[in-house]
């Protein structure tokens, strides 16, 4: 009985390309090159091209897909977090507060909140490094429900009226060149970080722990750097967000700042940053046409995170890039 | 003031016990991860609100029906979902999360928000014990409470398929190799879990008007009192259920009620920092940390 099954097999151009002969002919070099340089145009493009209202939104876009990112990051390293909101909301009160309090400048805080809150949250998470899996995910889920009950009943740092009046960015163009250039440093950084060494013992770290262990390395160490890097990438969010809304409050720490970044990582396609980059480009703008019916957006949301999770658990870029390195045909095979 | 503090504390003890006992046997005792729960917690109160004052049914036969219909939305979400996940926990974790929420959101949206939203009591009225009045509803809650928790015990220790819910969460190759079917009793699991969170929204929900939010503080507080008393153990379930009633009625009274859900959400953190496996947890002792 012949039964039919799906071959994939690597474009020729795509083997081509690997190796140094992509350095023979445009087409060759253009194969390479055209898909990295497409998100750098069109970061720097879009804020000429759109509306004011569209403009807000690209921010939180590129928000969104810095905090997706950071997620991925983390997953990579085995520490699969279901709060961003901690880092985000600890960002976000960090800047709030050295702005609120100590009247320092914008371009002061936004740094100090990124270091600052990196380090907070890392030492919030210390205890809890040698968990692993669902248990350091539920304790990363309770942080930032706590937090923002903690904050509501004892009514520090402004309570539930938060911290108003907070100085603003300059003008809309800073703002928007500014989050979009981080956000395409962390996009390629993270993709260039995880290729190096240091990013190979930290993958080790999510395959097999106990081995990194027996090779003589610190993992605690390691995981520690690898929160403050996520942490810092979440916390740089939310210190601009703080100044972007002149205000911080207990929304900070919102389950939106978890559940979204955690969507778009699965909807674009985990361990790639590129596919956490393109779901939130896809999710964020989707929600706000969806706007006009409120509540639905999460619904929304969680309705898609499902049906990827179930349907296409690859994601939407591992999916593209199949098809634009590896060409398929149906084969016939003997049982 | 003394005498209040014990009575109440035993109720809402109690209280957490039966909301714990569905997501306990779940996710705790046959390791299949269903966060949908506070959801269906608050669909239960819902049907019941929706087949009483649209349909026009009588209290006990629309609380049966509802108990049925959300143990069938459970098989649903197993058959559906979960079973093309099962061992991926993370994939689970998210997936069953996110299917509550939208649920929980889908009622927002409907707009079921108001002091209409009720469940009718039992049987109206109050007793006095000692020098303070409880009311008939409480003493139900307690006494289908204690039932329900004796009857949860036995039914994992004592017959062939609570045994086999157990079973699986152990070691699932195992329990295939000795003829039983993981699939068929994982999405039993998920449809008792789930009646159970309905027969909770019924005795419960009376006390108070059903609120969508009531979902997430319903989740967070059955997943502290299973990770406290440690997955896998019913009378785990029962002895955090006290700690934390307790400790929820102690801080109300001295702190303000904002504080309650706090001393949840800190008793889970420090058990999941210093002992994951919980107070009575021997499953699993080495996957949880390194």
């Amino acid at each position: 009985m012949i039964q039919k099954r799906k071959e994939r097999i690597d474009r020729g151009i795509k083997v081509r390309s690997d190796d140094i002969f992509a350095l023979t002919s445009y087409r060759e070099m253009l194969y390479v090159a055209v898909p990295p340089i497409l998100p750098v145009i069109a970061l720097l493009v879009l804020p000429w091209v759109l509306p004011t209202y569209w403009q807000k939104v690209l921010i939180s876009t590129a928000v969104f897909a810095l905090l997706a990112m950071s997620w991925d990051f983390l997953v990579g390293v085995g520490m699969v977090s279901l709060g961003q909101a901690l880092f985000f909301g600890v960002g976000a009160y960090c800047a709030g507060a050295l702005n609120h309090y100590a009247r320092l400048p914008v371009w002061l805080t936004i740094p100090l909140a990124t270091v600052l809150g990196a380090a907070l949250c890392t030492l919030i998470l210390l205890p809890v490094l040698r968990l692993r899996g669902i248990y350091f995910a539920m304790v990363t889920l309770v942080i930032p429900l706590m937090l923002e009950r903690a904050i509501e009943a004892s009514g520090a740092f402004g309570g539930t009226e938060g911290l108003a009046g907070l100085s603003p960015i300059p003008n809309i163009w800073i703002e928007m060149y500014l989050v979009c250039a981080v956000a395409l440093i962390v996009l390629f950084g993270f993709r260039r970080l995880v290729t190096t060494d240091y990013g190979l013992v930290l993958k080790a770290i999510r395959d097999n722990d106990r081995a990194v262990m027996s090779g003589g390395i610190n993992i605690y160490w390691l995981k520690a750097q690898a929160l403050f890097i996520a942490g810092s990438v979440c916390a740089f969010c939310g210190a601009f967000m703080t100044h972007v809304y002149m205000f911080v409050g207990m929304p900070s720490f919102a389950m939106d700042y978890s559940i979204l970044p955690l969507a778009a990582a699965v909807v674009g396609g985990m361990g790639t940053f590129a596919g956490s980059f393109i779901g939130a480009f896809i999710l964020v703008p989707l929600s706000e046409a969806l706007r006009g019916f409120s509540g639905l957006r999460i619904v929304a949301y969680a309705l898609s995170l499902v049906v990827f999770i179930v349907v296409l658990p690859e994601g939407i870029f591992h999916y593209i890039q199949r098809k634009y390195q590896q060409f398929e045909r149906w084969v016939g095979i003997e049982r | 003031m003394i005498e209040v503090t014990l009575i109440y504390g035993f109720i809402n003890s109690v209280m957490l016990a039966l909301i714990a006992l569905g997501f306990g046997l779940t996710f705790g005792i046959s390791g299949v991860s269903n966060f949908a729960y506070g959801a269906f917690y608050v669909l239960a109160g819902y049907l019941v609100w929706i087949l009483i004052n649209m349909l026009g049914l009588p209290f006990v036969i629309a609380a049966i029906l509802a108990v049925i219909v959300t143990s069938l939305l459970g098989l649903a979400l197993y058959r559906f979902v979960l079973l093309r996940l099962r061992g991926l926990v993370i994939s689970e974790v998210i997936a069953t999360f996110a299917v509550g929420l939208a649920i929980l959101e889908m009622f927002r949206y409907l707009g079921f928000i108001g002091h209409e939203y009720t469940v009718p009591v039992f049987t109206d009225g109050s007793i006095l014990i000692g020098e303070q009045y409880v009311d008939h509803q409480r003493l139900w809650i307690v006494g289908i409470g204690i039932v329900l928790a004796i009857g949860l015990y036995l039914f994992t220790h004592h017959t062939k398929i609570g045994l086999a819910f157990r079973g699986i969460a152990q070691d699932e190759r195992t329990a295939l190799s000795l003829g039983i079917n993981s699939d068929r009793i994982a999405g039993l699991s998920v449809a008792f879990g789930s009646g159970l969170a309905a027969i909770a929204a019924i005795l419960i929900l009376p006390l108070g008007q059903i609120a969508v939010n009531q979902g997430y503080d319903v989740l967070i507080n059955a997943l502290a009192v299973c990770i406290i008393g440690g997955l896998g153990s019913t009378v785990g379930i029962v002895v955090a259920a006290f700690v934390i009633g307790y400790a929820q009625i102690i801080t109300d009274s001295f702190y303000g009620p904002a504080w309650k859900i706090v001393v949840s959400l800190v008793a889970i953190l420090l058990v999941l920092a210093f002992k994951p496996s919980g107070l009575f947890g021997k499953q699993k002792e080495l996957e949880e940390r390194i």
